[in-house]
């Protein structure tokens, strides 16, 4: 006989709450360089392991080890830290921008800069990311003009999206960034498709789905790494887990999982666990993913371990969910200062020049600010004609919509 | 010109397109090796090979969603969901994604897919295979809703669906498939090699969308409709003795309202005819708007027969499924007027 107890709901919690004091001690680092590097043709049943640990390239003292290094050439790196300082700084002008009131709302990436940016540097034209809105980099290590940024942001005359989207919902197909859905994990099954379309064709093009920790609870995020599973097609879906998901932490969306990663098993997916405050560990594990997807080898799910170190969203106040100090006190520290200190350590960058880049970056984001808002901003200058409402519903405006734009008066 | 069944016709427009652009490509559940389960892209697969015609996982949102990403990328995908009673996990990646990606990108991303589902009652499929989920389309901007009626139609408004630059969302009445059904449910079933829009040229032609036509031609009322009911309302119209003008809608979205306006200002009165339930269904919008720009023309008040409120029954089939006695006493109400 055994006793029968009633059962009880399990509602994860964090281990810390506001006003605590951060403690990251249950997190498990390995030391960089430790991690193997399989071949990229290894079977998914053959590389569990690499699900449940962190692959580091850069370690305290800044050196590159392991490897997962030398993925990367000295102007590489160097154009990677100007890339993510650039991101920093649009992040900083555009969250004081929202807070004068020149557009409604900003989203800024503080700490998961290097995700994003280094992602990119793996990618060719002609590739695909469908990102959330949390991977500017993207656009910025592809050289996306920064006055058409902020130009969608504030909504003006020469947003590229006409004012219908939201501030930083950009979309550049020459630059292989796929329009943003305020729908969470819509995208993650669309990339899935684009790159069925790519094998269809039998084009060498490859897509790279992007997710954050709370959104993969979303149904999309199951449909998409079944579809994925069945064809095989060049897809590599990125898992960005910043611990938080507004003021939900992790837990809640992973439940008694070990790990995101861990979830790309079940699918038979290879699965990649990386540090995502780490430069160079980024490019490398997304490497081994292009590599996997450009031989036809089939997709790979990666978990960039990282932390949201702002707030969610203009709109948020983690302040009132988590320790104010927590993301300074995040063991994997800031990939700005990461990099920086490795690029000091190969003697290809100092204090002074770090110094002199961070004026340079802050005066070219600021050149661009003034050129977008001489076009306008949400609440002033030029703004998109109340014409472009009824535009591009359809490819051609049918009758219905030509009354109603009529109604407007154009 | 051969006989068709619409079945046959549907099958025909996938392999004519598929023939004519190398960028259609098909796949749902159970569409690829077997055919599907209403034989609609049967021998595709083996024509076309698996890379254009293909089985999907039991995932409708995944289906929908993959069309989206193959769209995107410049495919033209023709997408199968078994039934239109199981769209629903599809409905977020139909209403967010297919519908607003044109606009929401200012044109840089277009979604060109058409997304097919079996619709309507009248087959004893009771609560999940008998729905009618049009007015959850038509209520969406960007998606353009389509509902053949006879396979001469089917054949050219899927062709034209699939030429469409715009997600089509087009939903064929099964209870169509193999003949028309006028709801006289105790008499034998026609097959569709003795009706004339059975006729089906057997090349490419397209029906264009937006475009409705007049298959009974009245000077007393109006009757509007489209799907499975226009063989309800032509068989009630002929057995009411009244010169009723019998409109097939066939594209909801665009409506062709010209048609509409033109036909209601010359009768005066009106019906609204759909399988689907009443409140809030597509009939609403069409009797706003015949009131709206007929209203100095109408002679009685706009009126609507349609599903009753309740959810699609079994055993209560032939009490929910508009009949034509219930068409016909609407006639004579609106002639009373």
């Amino acid at each position: 006989m055994h006793e029968e107890i009633p059962p009880r709901l399990h509602v994860p919690e964090p281990a810390i709450r506001a006003g605590d004091t951060p403690d990251f001690s249950h997190v498990t680092i390995p030391r960089a360089g430790v991690v193997r590097r399989p071949d990229p043709d290894a079977k998914p049943e053959d590389m569990r392991d690499l699900a449940f640990s962190i692959i580091r390239v850069l370690n305290r003292n800044g050196e590159a080890v392991g490897p997962w290094a030398g993925s990367l050439s000295d102007e590489a790196l160097k154009d990677g830290l100007r890339h993510m300082m650039t991101l920093r700084a649009y992040d900083a002008r555009m969250l004081t921008a929202q807070r004068q009131g020149k557009t409604s709302f900003y989203m800024q990436h503080l700490g998961e800069e290097a995700i994003s940016c280094a992602f990119q540097k793996a990618l060719r034209k002609g590739d695909m990311n469908f990102p959330t809105y949390r991977q500017a980099g993207l656009l910025v290590a592809a050289g996306y003009p920064l006055v058409k940024m902020m130009c969608q942001v504030y909504s003006n005359e020469a947003d590229p999206v006409r004012g219908r989207q939201l501030p930083v919902f950009y979309s550049s197909k020459e630059h292989g960034f796929f329009s943003i859905s305020g729908n969470l994990a819509t995208q993650y099954v669309q990339a899935v498709g684009w790159a069925m379309a790519a094998a269809i064709k039998g084009e060498n093009k490859l897509s790279a789905a992007w997710i954050g920790d709370g959104s993969t609870a979303e149904s999309d995020f199951h449909g998409a790494l079944v579809f994925a599973s069945t064809y095989k097609p060049p897809v590599i879906l990125n898992i960005v887990n910043n611990q938080w998901a507004i003021s939900t932490f992790q837990g809640i969306a992973r439940g008694g999982a070990g790990t995101f990663a861990a979830r790309g098993h079940g699918f038979g997916l290879p699965a990649l666990r990386v540090d995502g405050n780490d430069y160079l560990a980024v490019h490398a594990a997304a490497a081994w993913a292009v590599e996997r997807a450009r031989r036809d080898l089939g997709p790979t799910l990666i978990e960039y371990v990282t932390y949201r170190a702002g707030g969610h969203s203009t709109s948020d106040d983690p302040a009132a969910y988590r320790p104010k100090e927590e993301g300074k006190s995040w063991p994997l520290g800031d990939p700005i200062l990461r990099l920086k200190a490795h690029l000091i350590q190969k003697g290809l960058w100092s204090e002074e020049r770090h110094s002199q880049a961070e004026a340079e970056v802050t005066d070219f984001v600021i050149a661009a600010q003034k050129e977008a808002e001489a076009i306008g901003t949400l609440h002033s200058g030029n703004r998109p004609s109340p014409r472009e409402i009824f535009e591009d519903v359809y490819a051609e405006m049918p009758p219905h919509l030509v009354r109603q734009r009529h109604e407007v008066g154009y | 010109m051969a006989r068709m069944t619409m079945i046959e016709a549907i099958r025909d427009a996938h392999a004519v397109a598929m023939e004519a652009d190398p960028d259609v490509v098909v796949m749902g559940e159970d569409v690829g090796f077997f055919g599907g389960v209403f034989r609609c892209t049967a021998g595709l697969q083996n024509r076309f090979g698996v890379q254009r015609c293909f089985d999907t996982p039991i995932s409708e949102l995944g289906i929908v969603g993959t069309a989206v990403g193959m769209a995107a990328y410049g495919l033209k995908p023709v997408v199968e969901i078994q039934f239109a009673d199981y769209m629903y996990p599809a409905y977020d990646q139909i209403v967010s994604e297919a519908a607003r990606l044109r606009y929401r990108s200012a044109g840089e991303f277009t979604c060109p897919m058409v997304v097919r589902m079996p619709t309507g009652g009248g087959i004893f499929g009771a609560q999940t295979h008998s729905q009618s989920p049009e007015a959850l389309f038509t209520h969406v901007a960007g998606l353009k809703t389509v509902v053949p009626s006879n396979p001469r139609d089917a054949k050219g408004l899927l062709l034209a669906a699939i030429a469409d630059p715009d997600p089509v969302i087009f939903l064929e009445p099964k209870r169509l498939y193999n003949g028309p059904f006028d709801g006289h449910f105790d008499r034998p079933t026609e097959s569709w090699s003795k009706h004339e829009l059975g006729e089906v040229d057997p090349g490419y032609y397209e029906i264009p969308l937006g475009k409705a036509v007049t298959l009974r031609e009245g000077a007393a009322a109006t009757l509007l409709t489209y799907g499975a009911m226009v063989h309800v309302a032509l068989a009630a119209v002929e057995e009411s003795g009244v010169d009723v003008e019998v409109i097939d809608l066939r594209t909801l979205l665009p409506l062709d309202l010209e048609a509409i306006i033109a036909s209601v200002t010359k009768t005066g009165r009106c019906i609204v005819l759909h399988e689907a339930t009443l409140t809030s269904g597509f009939g609403a919008e069409v009797a706003a708007l015949v009131q709206q720009d007929c209203f100095y023309n109408l002679e009685a008040p706009v009126l609507r027969v349609a599903g009753w409120d309740t959810p699609y029954p079994h055993a209560q089939e032939w009490d929910y499924f508009p009949s034509p006695d219930r068409v016909k006493r609407a006639i004579a109400k609106v002639m009373e007027g």
